[in-house]
């Protein structure tokens, strides 16, 4: 196999305390740290250990997005991706369109594996791997905890509920990943220069002939019902009492 | 307008999950089907025949739906697509597998883990690990939607009585296949329809504190056992026992929270629990936020303590 192609998002960090907007148009992103999503850090670290095996000979990191996403690309490149391809636009995305722009780079770069983390923790919608997946026509293997290429196949272990599942992929395949894939490495100095000097294409979506537009249009977005405020209650026989008489639930 | 509901199943019983996807479907307004696809899977067909408001179940029987791969699943609901304005899954390990893909296919935008319907075509979603609320609007001509279960009250198991209707399976995809499983053997509760869960984070400090100190505590509340990514990340405890916004979603009766700190992530997966409980030695943890009653103690002598008491 040749290449592997990493899709990347850049979102705010998951150590940010979101804001709700006053006008209740969205979440408060500006001036707030932004970071590459968790589970494609996992992807990435997973595409440069396939590399680092022998079992591939390219690592291209994808994002679509803004500007700011060259960021998130040289985060990857510092991790050990060999080029990136930056898709720009300033539409608000979804999963449907940034699976389409994906699909064209698939038929452009025709990687043997196309790995994605399984979600992002900004829209929380953990789709766009599946989606691919089905406009490309290929096999997925969603959730992996361990990933193995032999013989024109991917062996991934999936974490479902109740348990862990193996399926076999035809290669070409689509990988999404889960927490305990791998623990990805620190980028150090070094390598985030030398990630500098990395090839890093722009290109549209027009150019790849995708219509980016969004299909659900959101109305609102509110905070989140508030919990009315506990007590602390002295001791364990204070907290029985509480939960048996008052709240009732033991 | 009528709903196709997907059903969870293992092909041997009907899965709670699906309960609280038809209570979502029939908020919808429409008339309701299930479809089973599994393999000799006749007995899921028949409970999800008495479900309560479910007006068909379509049963479609072959090989290649026994491991519900993701490629043949998919297939068989498009296949039936045609007569459906919306695709209904529960926000499962397996709808969630399944339903993109669907979605893909009848080129629609797919809305994740809806929590409530607002109308036919616009539904409230959580986002940023449910830090916020999201009203969304479809304009798409079918809707593929998965249902957050705690969102959702089961319907009843038992009143209906619904024709079941056979269909044949799709052949194989041949892109996929099925290796193995590994499942967690456990004769608790299960964690997502539990009414009271005790959970562990990294504080109890091994694999053999987790089981020691939590085991008696749910075995004296008839409770399931969860935990923290920490806790999970330290070989304490099995991943698929793992609560927040990568692991499970729970909304119990009662939640403990034993020796976890509270960190976003975590809290995305239990703060809609009726009753939080949490107890931890530091006082200034964030789990005490939300806490309807919370003890600053050390958990190795207050839980032990606990299960005396009660």
């Amino acid at each position: 196999m040749t290449k592997v192609l990493v899709p990347v998002k850049r979102v705010v960090d998951y150590n940010v305390k979101v804001r709700v907007k006053s006008d209740n148009t969205g979440v408060e992103t500006a001036n707030v740290k932004h970071s590459m999503n968790p589970f494609d850090e996992i992807a990435v670290e997973e595409a440069v250990r396939l590399k680092e095996k022998g079992a591939v000979t390219e690592v291209i990191a994808v994002s679509v997005g803004t500007k700011e996403s060259q960021e998130t690309l040289r985060t990857a490149l510092a991790i050990g991706a060999d080029k990136a391809i930056l898709v720009e636009t300033d539409a608000e995305l979804q999963p449907l369109a940034v699976a389409k722009v994906l699909k064209a780079l698939v038929e452009r770069e025709q990687p043997g594996l196309v790995v994605l983390g399984k979600q992002a923790i900004d829209d929380d919608a953990n789709q766009t791997g599946q989606i691919l997946a089905a406009l490309a026509d290929l096999p997925q293997a969603t959730f992996a905890s361990k990933v193995e290429l032999a013989d024109g196949k991917a062996v991934v272990t999936r974490e479902v509920d109740g348990g862990l599942e193996t399926v076999a992929v035809i290669l070409p395949a689509i990988v999404t990943t889960d927490l305990r894939l791998n623990e990805p490495r620190y980028v150090t100095l070094p390598n985030i220069m030398k990630a500098k000097k990395k090839p890093l294409e722009t290109v549209n979506p027009a150019d790849l002939g995708v219509d980016v537009a969004p299909r659900l249009k959101t109305l609102k977005v509110s905070e989140p019902p508030k919990r009315s405020a506990g007590i602390k209650v002295a001791d364990v026989a204070a907290l029985v009492d509480k939960l048996k008489n008052e709240a009732k639930v033991i | 307008m009528t709903i196709l509901v997907i059903a969870e199943h293992d092909n041997a019983s009907l899965k709670a999950a699906t309960l609280n996807a038809v209570t979502a479907a029939a908020a919808l307004g429409g008339d309701v089907h299930v479809l089973v696809a599994g393999s000799n899977a006749a007995a899921v067909a028949q409970a999800a025949s008495q479900i309560a408001g479910v007006s068909k179940v379509i049963h479609a029987d072959g090989a290649s739906l026994e491991n519900a791969l993701a490629e043949n699943v998919a297939a068989q609901v498009l296949q039936l697509a045609d007569g459906y304005s919306h695709i209904v899954f529960p926000a499962t390990a397996s709808g969630k597998n399944v339903a993109p893909r669907v979605a893909a296919k009848l080129d629609v935008a797919q809305i994740s883990d809806i929590i409530k319907v607002v109308s036919a075509d616009t539904f409230e979603r959580p986002i940023y690990a449910g830090n916020a609320i999201a009203t969304v609007q479809s304009s798409d001509a079918k809707k593929v939607i998965t249902v957050r279960t705690t969102g959702f009250d089961p319907a009843a198991a038992s009143g209906g009585s619904a024709a079941v209707e056979s269909v044949a399976a799709v052949a194989d995809s041949g892109k996929s296949s099925f290796v193995g499983r590994e499942v967690t053997k456990s004769d608790r509760p299960e964690l997502t329809a539990a009414k009271i869960i005790v959970s562990g984070g990294r504080a109890l400090g091994s694999d053999e504190k987790f089981q020691e100190v939590l085991t008696p505590l749910a075995d004296k509340l008839g409770a399931a056992i969860g935990a923290s990514r920490a806790a999970v990340d330290a070989g304490y405890a099995p991943n698929d026992l793992q609560v927040g916004q990568t692991g499970k979603i729970v909304a119990p009766e009662l939640y403990v929270a034993i020796g976890i700190s509270g960190a976003i992530q975590h809290l995305a997966g239990m703060k809609d629990s009726k009753v939080i409980v949490a107890i931890n030695k530091d006082e200034e943890a964030p789990i005490f936020s939300v806490a309807d009653y919370g003890v600053v103690a050390d958990l190795f002598t207050a839980v032990p303590d606990l299960v005396k008491t009660l």
